[in-house]
């Protein structure tokens, strides 16, 4: 019963703050939302007996990429600006979209609702158990993934150093397109 | 449908659907309607997270001797944080071209 009272206490926050999160005027409140509802989430995988993936979650998610978000935020809009949505037309077509998917998407959940009320409660998992199957070679385990995400975790760094840099003759170019 | 959400023995993977899903279209609502890159990037992270959660939610219930589902969830993380590194250098790039971070400039591109 505990269980189901923090369940849908999670639930609503998250449902309420992932809509703020999309309407809101302001950008820098719009990511503190998000930040609550990956926060939230995270409350959800502690409920599912997932230790490893909350500790995942909170230090990715919510403190590695929200402090990006919000530097980046920082470097290109002022503070204290609403910024501008698109209008008309195009807020009424998203909207019937976004609720006609939610509909029938719902629908098909609940026409094939899985009739699991209870997880059966393994012990939990040891990070030994973690640490063999990310770094073992057999069935069910994940070392070529785990090394292709080192690998596409260096080639972002250098990508977005790439992207990001600014180099004088580039400089100089766009001043020279501009005259 | 209401037995299966208000019971007495635990929380329904209908449940975590349902959450899951509204996570999913408010990030496709914001997606579609905003005009500022930062805010379309907020609502991918949001669709994201909810397929995170969908794959936590069904290794538990229905393969609970499997830890298949949170691999999957832990990479999706790691690669959303790929995406987000790059995606706001492309935004800071954009922003020192025209000046402020709006999809609208995006109209023509450089070869």
């Amino acid at each position: 019963m505990t269980e189901q009272i923090i369940f849908y206490l999670l639930a609503l926050a998250i449902t309420a703050f992932s809509i703020l999160a999309v309407t809101s005027k302001r950008i820098v409140r719009s990511a503190t939302y998000l930040l609550f509802v990956l926060l939230a989430t995270a409350g959800l995988y502690m409920l599912l007996g997932y230790y490893f993936l909350f500790a995942v979650q909170i230090s990715v998610y919510a403190g590695g990429i929200m402090v990006l978000f919000i530097m980046a935020i920082f470097l290109t809009h002022k503070p204290g600006k609403d910024i501008r949505t698109k209008k008309g037309w195009r807020i009424h077509a998203s909207l019937l979209l976004s609720v006609v998917g939610l509909l029938f998407s719902g629908y098909i959940v609940l026409n094939n609702a899985i009739g699991i009320v209870q997880f059966i409660e393994n012990e939990e998992l040891t990070m030994q158990q973690i640490g063999t199957a990310m770094l073992g070679t057999g069935k069910q385990q994940y070392l070529l993934s785990f090394e292709m995400m080192s690998i596409l975790l260096l080639a972002c760094i250098v990508g977005a150093i790439l992207i990001a840099r600014k180099t004088k003759t580039e400089k100089n170019e766009s001043n020279d397109t501009e005259l | 449908m209401g037995e299966l959400l208000i019971n007495n023995a635990g929380v329904p993977v209908l449940a975590y659907q349902l959450v899951s899903l509204i996570i999913f279209f408010a990030g496709i609502y914001g997606f579609f309607t905003r005009r500022n890159l930062m805010m379309m990037l907020i609502s991918v992270e949001l669709i994201l997270n909810a397929a995170d959660i969908n794959f936590a939610v069904f290794n538990r219930y229905l393969f609970p001797g499997e830890i298949d589902g949170m691999f999957f969830a832990l990479f999706t993380i790691a690669i959303a944080a790929c995406e987000t590194a790059v995606a706001i250098a492309i935004i800071i790039n954009v922003y020192r071209n025209f000046g402020n971070a709006e999809v609208d400039n995006l109209k023509k591109m450089k070869g």
